[in-house]
């Protein structure tokens, strides 16, 4: 049998450069994103210098290739996601904001023009963090990510956006956005714009989680665009930007849910009523083994998206049915984050309540952390 | 490499079990469900075709030079959820198919396995008294002679009217605890050894239960299976009701999978039944704008692939020798609930179609309540699970 044709056989074993690479991440996860997750989220912004201490992971260069000046080792759809979930574990705020330029190096490597790739991948190749972010997501209920309302016309010389984008990673700041919009009738397009040209208008958001990495609403007003800033030669694959975006929500979620997962395991074992730890109460202990359990299987729903993504294989269900899943439970396994902790876990003193604000964005999140 | 697809030729055993399923099972789904207690013949054929592929090199695979392999673990969930998705009743009563066998072929002495292995065995574990708490077991084994002599009441015996040889286990003395426990083998039509009940039951009432009596039983002293000896210390007495426990992390994942096949079952008969209706997953809408029954199809969907993914792992484990009692009971716990919830909303979503006995949701709904059930229960599992996650002993958390 393991000789047969096909040797493709079931594996849940890391390379090696993977397994170096979590390491890495890991580590920066712990040093650098936990230490500062709660002040951040306080603070609605981003620590000083944050985005710049990034810049060691090599994120948004890996995937470039290296006549541009990347590491050239192509998309890698399962890396990324271990990354998203690796980063998550420190704080899902500023993971997101790390992986956000990287979405948008994805998106240029995957739908880009050879013209676009050369012009603006480079710049993610240097010593400075680069600042870029893809739009999708609109302020209404309802909101559909393959119907986009922004419209974009043909002119003379380009294009003229007009709409709205919410939720928008590092909206504010962000130097090169990936806006998708409704080409007239032609269908769905996405374009890179470049700083603010005239009437975009951009407004940090105040929400309920997410706060650290200042999301933006972008407002467009008759902004024209130049002729090449349409991505690709036509339309856009609109629904493929949205299911590799849905891998990386997933596997933000599930590193989320492995540090409320962790945080309460330590917890509920030193703490003490009635006499002995609370962990020796089945009604506590199987609500943690319940974590551990839809935890585990949100994994391997985003793992095997991602692998089927990398392999070139078709995984439009797999993702969808990904980010349904780990939608559901992820926000589970938050309430019941606090729930364990009781009054204590409803304080700011510990993190719980923090991440249950930002696990309520993973069923929001839509074309964000493309892997 | 990170792969979660099955192989090719692991594909090919869920198709041909599928094919099997579907054509020497399903049509006698309905007809043993009503007669409950009748032997369903026709499975005999099945255990022939099933029995002809065992010889195929699937249980052969060792891991090698740290080189990955899908072996037997992993062909026996999936060949499971195939036949399963038939019906799991008819499944349960393939002759041969038993624990019994399963036992006997995991530690079994070469001569029992010759005499024994290829028997029809059933696996005698609960007593009236002792369910999860298989470790308070009251059966005594008294060794006399050349002889064992078995006393006690054994319940929930699958197979057990219908099998040729037992495995019971019974204490040699109970003040000595688990460490105590063996199992012996035990030939149907050994005086002292009767069934005397068969259970009426709400699912898989193709599948036998018997009550069994020993009295006064008396075996060949070679019946023990593994070693007479009593350990010495309470350590190593714990260490080898650990090794007996153990066996259990192989045969969850099985059962598991049973949930999975069940569970399929019933999600293809609905979606069929509502695509009549113009309901159908589509995979466009975003989960949030779907409607309440569109939205439950979806989730059924993902709860069934989570489940699926999660006994796989356990069995990929097992056939790399890695320790999976944690995700052993993970994905049985995980299987065992989906497969009640799936298989009883799929009944509601059908409605009076799926409320009918001219169709097979309803049983299916019955059938996978045991699944959650036997092989340790869902509170177990999530005990077990709790247990490893917290770094707890089962005498700290109860």
């Amino acid at each position: 049998m393991t000789d047969a044709v096909d040797d493709r056989l079931f594996d849940l074993t890391l390379t090696d450069d993977q397994r170096m690479n979590r390491d890495t991440v890991q580590r920066f996860a712990k040093n650098d994103i936990r230490p500062v997750a709660k002040n951040a989220d306080e603070s609605a912004a981003t620590p000083e210098g944050f985005y710049q201490r990034t810049m060691e992971l090599g994120l948004a260069l890996m995937p470039v290739p290296e006549a541009l000046g990347g590491a050239g080792v192509g998309r890698a759809c399962i890396s990324n996601a271990l990354n998203a979930e690796d980063l998550a574990h420190g704080d899902l705020s500023l993971a997101l904001g790390s992986i956000t330029p990287l979405a948008f190096v994805n998106t240029l490597l995957d739908q880009g023009t050879d013209a676009q790739r050369e012009k603006y991948l480079p710049r993610f190749c240097g010593e400075h963090f680069v600042a870029a972010t893809t739009a999708l997501m609109e302020p209404r209920a309802t909101f559909e990510p393959t119907e986009p309302r922004m419209t974009a016309k043909r002119t003379d010389n380009g294009f003229v956006l007009d709409g709205v984008k919410s939720l928008v990673p590092l909206g504010v700041s962000a130097e090169l956005l990936l806006v998708v919009a409704q080409l007239a009738t032609e269908g769905p397009a996405a374009f890179i714009v470049e700083g603010t040209p005239q009437g975009l208008s951009r407004e940090l958001e105040s929400n309920m989680g997410l706060r650290a990495v200042e999301t933006a609403t972008l407002t467009f007003e008759q902004v024209a665009l130049p002729a090449d800033s349409l991505l690709g030669d036509g339309l856009f694959d609109l629904q493929r930007f949205i299911d590799l975006s849905r891998i990386g929500v997933c596997a933000l979620a599930v590193g989320t849910c492995q540090a409320v997962l962790d945080y309460v395991v330590d917890y509920c074992n030193d703490r003490v009523a009635f006499g002995e730890p609370i962990t020796h109460r089945q009604s506590v202990a199987f609500m943690i083994a319940d974590m551990a359990i839809e935890l585990e299987a949100m994994r391997l729903m985003t793992w095997k998206a991602a692998s089927r993504a990398e392999q070139g294989m078709d995984f439009h269900q797999q993702a969808y049915l990904a980010k349904a899943f780990c939608s559901e439970h992820a926000m589970k396994i938050g309430t019941d984050g606090v729930q364990l902790l009781g009054g204590h876990g409803f304080c700011r003193e510990h993190p719980v309540e923090q991440w249950y604000r930002n696990l309520r964005a993973i069923g929001i999140l839509e074309g964000v952390a493309s892997v | 490499m990170i792969n979660l697809e099955i192989s090719a030729a692991h594909e090919e055993v869920l198709k041909n079990t599928r094919l099997l399923a579907e054509h020497m099972m399903r049509p006698y789904s309905r007809k043993y469900d009503r007669e409950e207690h009748t032997y369903p013949k026709e499975m005999e054929e099945v255990a022939k075709l099933l029995g002809s592929r065992r010889g195929a090199p699937q249980g052969s695979a060792k891991p090698a030079d740290g080189k990955v392999v899908n072996g037997a673990n992993m062909g026996a969930v999936i060949g499971l959820e195939g036949l399963c998705w038939g019906d799991v009743g008819l499944f349960l009563a393939i002759p041969g198919s038993g624990l019994g066998n399963a036992a006997i072929n995991a530690v079994g002495t070469p001569e029992q396995r010759d005499k024994y292995g290829n028997s029809y065995a059933a696996m005698c574990i609960t007593e009236p008294g002792t369910g999860s708490d298989s470790a308070n077991i009251s059966t005594t084994a008294v060794a006399d002679g050349d002889e064992w002599v078995l006393n006690g009441e054994k319940i929930y015996v699958t197979d057990g009217e219908r099998c040729d040889t037992l495995v019971v286990w019974a204490t040699l003395d109970k003040s000595l605890g688990k460490a105590a426990i063996k199992s012996f083998i035990v030939e149907k039509g050994t005086p002292g050894c009767e069934v005397v009940r068969l259970e009426h039951k709400m699912g898989i009432r193709a599948s036998d239960t018997a009550a069994i009596t020993f009295t006064d039983c008396r075996i060949p002293r070679e019946n023990i299976l593994g070693s007479a000896e009593v350990a010495a210390t309470a350590e190593a007495r714990k260490k080898a009701f650990g090794g007996v426990m153990q066996t259990f992390d192989n045969t969850r994942p099985p059962v598991a999978s049973m949930a999975i096949g069940t569970a399929r079952a019933a999600l293809d008969l609905t979606q069929e039944i509502l695509a009549k209706e113009g309901v159908e997953l589509k995979f466009e809408k975003s989960p949030a704008n779907l409607s309440a029954l569109e939205a439950d199809l979806y989730r059924m969907e993902a709860e069934w692939n989570a489940a699926r993914l999660l006994v796989h792992k356990a069995a990929w484990m097992a056939d790399n020798r890695m320790p999976n009692s944690k995700e052993a009971s993970m994905c049985k716990a995980k299987a065992g609930r989906m497969g009640n919830q799936v298989t009883l909303r799929c009944v509601e979503m059908c409605q009076s179609l799926g409320y009918s006995e001219n169709a097979l949701l309803e049983k299916f709904a019955r059938d996978s309540k045991i699944l959650d059930i036997f092989e340790g229960t869902q509170q177990i599992q999530q005990l077990i699970v709790a247990r490893q996650v917290l770094g707890k002993s089962s005498s700290e958390l109860k």
